[in-house]
């Protein structure tokens, strides 16, 4: 029956719209709940502090092993091309606006986002599948300002300084490959990036990015984690979502913030 | 409360990150490029001024002593007006000249200071006498091909001095 196939196809193509809009509209609620609720995250640091060591200091090792051979490779890569042209001294420049511009807070966010923020999903998904959550609610604690508001304060936090270490390290990566391997003069290489890299233009901007990027990637996580359905499966799935919405939602963001940022300069 | 390993480890983090940025402040970028020695400004009218950007740098003999602060279309002269702030550590006489150079072929734009002979200084405010506008290569081979085509004329008045000319204000 043809028919029937048409109002199936329409009540699916219905049911996935609303349901896009009730999840948006409790993530928009989630979100202002998590912000209305952090006094606790600040007054009791040592819960931000914890939550600080496990996203943020243990992805230390993931970011800069990583910042350090994206930074290798650019700089191997940058020499190929810019030889050509015999402006091999640009390679300073090239690194270090690439890095600070671009990769330093867009892949210190995607590393975040699957180091810390799937940590973060599974974590309270699971507490809500062994009903932790709602025993906090029957014993009058907010599991918001307990439990969500310090991971989000502290994803905040973590995410500008690994950003500013990848590309720190991402520097001297270049640096190792460009200067002591292959023998671009050191004086023009740190020069001529000098002269580039702007503080105001290129550094802050690149430090409001990556602050931009860990309120987003920390609150899909959250969020996730929060509105997983308590079965093994819906876990497995919100983790998975986390991961791939934060990646969509780091790139998204890094357009629309380059385009402000960097527009006719 | 009490303190725990933890701690120090959140401790070193945020240092970690700390040093990070201020490498990336002071090392990579320009901050330390930034002396906080005392400016002043003076100014320069250009007929042109290519592809000059805001904080290009003023050399003389190819050492920075300043950067462009402002640029300006003035209406009245139809030029473009230059505010440039030189360190108060180098100070210049009074007919020095401006002109607009490239470093290199393609490379980026600076202004060049040439020092001339007066015995007074130039001031907060003062303007140059003598400037010289960026070289635009249309009209350099434009110039070519008309002086070329007025030598094969036998035509001896030379084509028009070019772009190149000094304004005297």
């Amino acid at each position: 029956m043809p028919h029937r196939k048409v109002g199936f196809g329409l009540r699916s193509i219905g049911s996935t719209v609303v349901n896009g809009v009730w999840r948006l509209g409790f993530a928009s609620r989630f979100f202002l709940m998590t912000l209305i609720s952090s006094g606790a995250s600040f007054r009791r640091f040592h819960l931000t502090i914890r939550e600080i060591y496990f996203s943020g200091v243990m992805s230390l090792i993931i970011i800069l092993v990583s910042g350090l051979f994206v930074g290798m490779v650019l700089g191997l890569q940058g020499y190929e091309t810019l030889q050509k042209y015999g402006s091999e001294s640009a390679l300073g420049s090239l690194v270090a606006l690439s890095l600070v511009r671009e990769l330093g807070p867009v892949l210190a966010a995607l590393l975040f986002a699957s180091r810390a923020g799937s940590a973060i999903t599974a974590e309270i998904g699971l507490m809500k599948a062994t009903e932790q959550i709602a025993a906090m609610e029957m014993m009058a604690v907010d599991p918001i300002s307990r439990v969500v508001a310090p991971r989000f304060w502290a994803g905040v936090i973590s995410m500008p300084l690994l950003a500013a270490m990848f590309s720190a390290v991402g520097v001297f990566g270049g640096y190792l490959v460009g200067v002591v391997l292959i023998g671009v003069d050191e004086g023009s290489f740190w020069s001529q990036m000098q002269a580039a890299v702007d503080f105001r233009q290129d550094i802050v901007n690149g430090v409001i990015k990556s602050v931009t990027f860990g309120i987003a990637v920390t609150a899909i996580a959250l969020f996730e984690g929060y509105d997983a359905p308590p079965t093994a499966e819906g876990v497995s799935h919100a983790t998975t979502r986390t991961v791939v919405t934060s990646a969509l939602a780091v790139l998204g963001l890094d357009f629309i913030l380059t385009v402000f940022m960097f527009r006719g300069v | 409360m009490e303190r725990t390993t933890l701690d120090m480890w959140v401790g070193a983090f945020v240092v970690g990150g700390l040093i990070a940025l201020l490498i990336l402040a002071f090392k990579v970028g320009n901050l330390s490029g930034y002396d906080g020695s005392e400016t002043y400004q003076v100014y320069g009218e250009f007929d042109n001024i290519g592809g000059l950007k805001i904080k290009a740098p003023v050399k003389s003999s190819g050492v920075v002593v300043g950067r462009v602060s402002n640029i300006q279309f003035d209406n009245k002269t139809f030029q473009a007006n230059v505010e440039i702030r030189l360190s108060k550590n180098y100070q210049f006489p009074k007919d020095t000249s401006a002109a607009i150079l490239t470093s290199g072929l393609l490379g980026e734009q600076y202004i060049g200071l040439e020092a001339g002979g007066d015995e007074a200084n130039l001031k907060n405010g003062d303007k140059f006498k003598l400037t010289q506008s960026a070289m635009v290569l249309e009209q350099l081979i434009g110039q070519v091909l008309f002086s070329k085509a007025a030598d094969d004329g036998g035509d001896k008045k030379s084509a028009q001095g070019g772009n190149k000319k000094a304004v005297v204000q």
